[in-house]
C-alpha cells in the first residue's frame, strides 16, 4: 500500500467488507457513520468504534461481524511495542500472562497478544510466502494449560470463600478472551501484508442466524439457541397475520355458481369458502446422531417454542431407532443445552449400532407411532438423508407422507451435496419435498413458508 | 450541548448515571449528528434510565410515551377536546355557521399528546418511547414522521415542525422485530450488562454502606449467575438489590448459608433457583 487511506476511503471500505458478510447498510447509514468519525475524531479508538457500530448496525447479532472488521480497517497502532526477534523468551512470556491473566488486565493482554504473534505466530522466510498464525501461536504458547498456575496465583484459591466456585470459570473466560486477542492479532498483521480487503473478504465470520448448521461451533450453537425465542415470537407473529388473512376466506366456486343460478349464471355475490377452525397439528421426525444433531436440536426449541400455534405437536427422534421424545422437550425448556444430551440419555434411538438408518427409523415409525399422523398432519423429517448404505425404506416414507396433510424434509447440507456418497435425498427427495435448510434464517423462512395456517 | 464524549461521561456520573463507553458515545453522537436514538438490551440495565439522566444534565424536560398494546394516534401524538368544542358551540349558539367552525379547530381545543408535546415550544426536552416493541407495527408508522423530520401534521392546522429538536430515546427489549424503516432512522445502541469494573462501581454509587470485598464477590457471583442460562438473568437492578439485602442482613462476607437464604432477590423463576443452586454447589434447597 503506498498511499495512505483517507478516513472517508476506510468508511466506505469497511461499508464495503461489512456488505460482503450480509450487514444491510444504506448509503444515509455510511454518511452517518462518516459524520460520526468527524464528530469523533481519530484519537479513542474505543470511542470510534462504538460511534461507527452505532451509525451502522440495527441489532446486536451484526456485531459478530462488525468487530473483527473493524480491527483490520482501523488497527491499533502498526507494528509491535519492541521486537524480541530470536532471542524470544517462550516461558517467560507465559510467566507474564499468568499474571495478567491473574490481575484480569486488558491493555496488558493486548499487549502480549501483540507479543506472542510477533514472537512465535510469524513463519515462512521468503517475502509472499510468510505470514503470521494465530493457530501457531496459540499452539506454541498454550494458555489453557495456565488455569492452574492463574488460579494459584490469585490468591483467592485458598481463601475458602465463596467466590472461589467460580473462579475457575471467571479464568477460563479469560483466557478465551485472550484467544481471541490472538487471532484479531495476527489477522491484522495478515492484513498490513497482504491488503485488508482480501482478508475482510476471506474472514469466516457470519452472523449467528448465517451460521451454518452442520459446522456451527458450539457459541455459535448456543448463540442460536438463545435466539430461539425471539425467532418463535416474529413466526408466531407472521403466522397469527396469515391466519388473520386467511379466515377471510377464499372464493368457494362451486357454491358461488350454484348461487349464480338465479341470477342467469352471473356471479352477483361470490359465497367464500368457510374456514375450518382446527389448528393444525405437528409432526417432526429428527434425526439426532452426531452429524447433524445442532440443527435437529435447534429445530426442536423452534417448534416447542411455537407450541401455541398448533393443537398438537409430537417430536421423535431416531438415529437408527425411533422414539417419541415430546415429554423430554417440554420441561426441557429451562435447559436447552442438555437437550441434546438427555435424548440421547433418556430416549431409545440407537439399537445395534451408532449410525444413522433412515430406512429402519421410518420403518419403525410406521409400525408403532402410525396413530400420530392423520389428515391434519403436517411432517417434517429433519435430517441430511445419509442413510450409511442401508435400505432406505421408501414405502414407509410414501404411507407416511399419504395419510398426512404435508409432509416436508428438511435438509442441513447444501443442495450440491445431496446424491453424494451414502445420501439417499434423491430417493426420498422424489417422494416428498426437500428443501436445504442450512441455517437459521433459512430455516424461519421456510417454517414461514410452509407451516399450515 | 455536549464539548465531548468524555464530557457526556462526566456529567451522567455527576447524576449518578455510570455510562460505559459505548452508551457515552451513542450519546454524544445522538445530539451532536441530532438523530433519535434506539436503545435495546436485557432488562433492568437501565434503558429507561439512560434517557432521565440525559433530561437531568441537559436540563430538559423529559416527555415521555409509554407503549403498550393498542397505544394509538390520540394517545401518542394529539388529540381533540371534544367536550371543549362541543361547550364552545352551545355557548355560542347565536353566532354565523363559518366562525363556530373555523373557532373549534384551533390551538385551544388540540390535547397534545407525548410527541406532539416533545416538538412544540422551544425550551429543551427529551422524548422517551419506552418499550417501543409493545405497541404494534402501526405506531412505528406515526413515529417515522417524527423521527425523521420532527414535525407532526395536524390534517385541520398543518404541518407542525420542531423550533427546537428534542433529544430522542427510544427503548425497546425486543420481543418483537422493530421495521428496517425505523431501525434506518436511529442510531442504535445495545446496553448490556456492565462489565465487573462498572458494575462495582454502580453497587458502590447506589449502596455506599456495603464492604468493598464483599461486593466485588457479590458482582463476580452475578456475573457467574449470568454465565449460566437462566429463564431470567439477573439485570443490574436486581444486583443493587442483592447488595441491600445483604447489607440489610449485616452480613460481612458471602458463603453458602447467606447466598442461598438470599438468592430469591436475584433469581426470579424457581428453576433457575434450582439450576444456579446446583451449579454453585449449594448442597441442599
Amino acid at each position: 500500500m503506498s498511499t495512505v487511506p483517507t478516513v472517508a476511503d476506510r468508511v466506505t471500505d469497511l461499508v464495503r467488507a461489512l456488505r460482503t458478510h450480509g450487514v444491510r447498510i444504506g448509503t444515509g447509514e455510511s454518511v452517518d457513520a462518516a459524520r460520526a468519525v468527524a464528530e469523533l475524531g481519530l484519537d479513542n479508538r474505543e470511542h470510534l468504534r462504538e460511534g461507527l457500530a452505532s451509525a451502522l448496525l440495527h441489532d446486536q447479532g451484526q456485531r459478530a461481524v462488525f468487530d473483527p472488521v473493524f480491527e483490520l480497517y482501523f488497527p491499533r497502532g502498526i507494528g509491535a511495542p519492541g521486537r524480541p526477534g530470536d532471542g524470544f523468551d517462550r516461558d517467560e512470556l507465559r510467566e507474564r500472562l499468568a499474571e495478567a491473566l491473574a490481575a484480569n488486565d486488558r491493555a496488558a493482554l493486548a499487549g502480549l497478544a501483540a507479543e506472542a504473534v510477533d514472537g512465535l505466530g510469524g513463519y515462512g522466510s521468503t517475502p509472499g510466502s510468510d505470514g503470521y498464525s494465530a493457530h501457531q501461536t496459540l499452539d506454541r504458547l498454550r494458555p489453557q494449560t495456565l488455569l492452574a498456575r492463574v488460579m494459584a496465583g490469585s490468591g483467592s484459591a485458598a481463601s475458602g470463600a465463596f467466590t472461589d466456585r467460580i473462579a475457575a470459570d471467571e479464568v477460563r473466560a479469560r483466557i478465551e478472551d485472550f484467544r481471541e486477542l490472538v487471532r484479531a492479532e495476527a489477522r491484522r498483521r495478515v492484513a498490513e501484508r497482504r491488503g485488508t480487503d482480501e482478508i475482510a473478504r476471506r474472514m469466516a465470520v457470519r452472523t449467528a442466524d448465517r451460521a451454518d448448521f452442520l459446522y456451527a461451533g458450539k457459541a455459535q450453537l448456543a448463540e442460536l439457541r438463545r435466539a430461539v425465542h425471539p425467532l418463535a415470537r416474529k413466526l408466531a407473529t407472521r403466522l397469527a397475520a396469515r391466519r388473520r388473512r386467511a379466515a377471510r376466506g377464499h372464493i368457494d366456486l362451486r357454491r358461488t355458481l350454484r348461487g349464480s343460478l338465479s341470477t342467469g349464471g352471473v356471479p352477483m355475490r361470490p359465497v367464500l369458502r368457510r374456514r375450518r377452525p382446527a389448528r393444525p397439528e405437528l409432526v417432526l421426525l429428527c434425526d439426532v446422531s452426531g452429524s447433524v444433531a445442532g440443527f435437529a436440536n435447534f429445530t426442536m426449541l423452534l417448534v416447542q417454542a411455537l407450541h401455541d400455534q398448533f393443537s398438537k405437536v409430537r417430536v421423535f427422534a431416531f438415529v437408527n431407532r425411533i422414539d417419541e421424545v415430546t415429554g423430554l422437550l417440554e420441561h426441557g425448556t429451562a435447559d436447552p443445552d442438555g437437550l441434546g444430551a438427555r435424548i440421547t440419555a433418556e430416549a431409545a434411538i440407537t439399537g445395534w449400532h451408532g449410525s444413522s438408518d433412515y430406512g429402519t427409523a421410518l420403518g419403525e415409525f410406521v409400525e408403532r407411532y402410525e396413530a400420530a399422523v392423520g389428515p391434519r398432519t403436517t411432517v417434517f423429517v429433519l435430517g441430511d438423508a445419509r442413510n450409511n448404505q442401508q435400505n432406505p425404506n421408501v414405502p414407509s416414507l410414501r404411507r407416511i407422507a399419504r395419510t398426512a396433510r404435508r409432509t416436508y424434509w428438511l435438509n442441513p447440507e447444501p443442495t450440491s451435496l445431496w446424491d453424494t456418497g451414502d445420501s439417499a435425498a434423491g430417493v426420498y427427495g422424489d417422494v416428498v419435498p426437500m428443501y436445504e435448510c442450512r441455517n437459521a434464517r433459512q430455516l424461519s423462512a421456510l417454517v414461514g413458508r410452509l407451516l399450515p395456517v | 450541548m455536549f464539548a465531548s464524549v468524555d464530557d457526556v461521561t462526566a456529567r451522567l456520573a455527576e447524576t449518578g448515571y455510570l455510562a460505559s463507553p459505548a452508551v457515552a458515545t451513542t450519546v454524544f453522537l445522538a445530539a451532536r449528528l441530532g438523530k433519535p436514538l434506539l436503545v435495546e438490551g436485557p432488562a433492568g440495565v437501565g434503558k429507561t434510565e439512560l434517557a432521565k439522566a440525559v433530561a437531568a444534565i441537559t436540563d430538559a424536560r423529559l416527555v415521555r410515551l409509554q407503549c403498550y398494546e393498542g397505544v394509538d394516534e390520540s394517545r401518542a401524538l394529539y388529540e381533540w377536546n371534544h367536550a371543549k368544542q362541543l361547550l364552545r358551540i352551545t355557548a355560542g349558539r347565536d353566532e354565523t355557521w363559518d366562525r363556530t367552525r373555523s373557532d373549534i379547530f384551533s390551538e385551544e381545543y388540540l390535547l397534545t399528546r407525548p410527541l406532539l408535546t416533545s416538538i412544540r415550544g422551544t425550551d429543551p426536552k427529551v422524548l422517551l418511547v419506552d418499550e417501543m416493541d409493545k405497541a404494534d407495527v402501526e405506531v412505528e408508522g406515526l413515529l417515522l414522521e417524527v423521527l425523521s423530520d420532527f414535525q407532526v401534521t395536524v390534517p385541520e392546522l398543518g404541518t407542525i415542525t420542531a423550533e427546537r429538536r428534542p433529544f430522542v430515546v427510544l427503548t425497546s427489549n425486543a420481543s418483537r422485530e422493530l421495521s428496517e424503516a425505523l431501525r434506518r432512522r436511529c442510531l442504535f445502541l445495545h446496553i448490556d450488562f456492565p462489565d465487573a469494573e462498572l458494575e462495582r462501581r454502580i453497587v458502590a454509587l447506589k449502596v455506599p454502606g456495603l464492604d468493598a470485598v464483599l461486593a466485588e464477590s457479590l458482582v463476580r457471583v452475578v456475573g457467574a449467575l449470568r454465565a449460566m442460562d437462566l429463564r431470567k438473568a439477573p439485570s443490574v437492578a436486581e444486583t443493587v438489590d442483592w447488595a441491600r439485602t445483604l447489607l440489610a442482613l449485616g452480613a460481612d462476607r458471602l458463603d453458602e448459608e447467606v447466598v442461598r437464604q438470599s438468592l430469591g432477590v436475584v433469581l426470579k423463576h424457581q428453576e433457575d433457583v434450582r439450576t444456579a443452586a446446583a451449579k454453585l454447589d449449594l448442597d441442599a434447597v
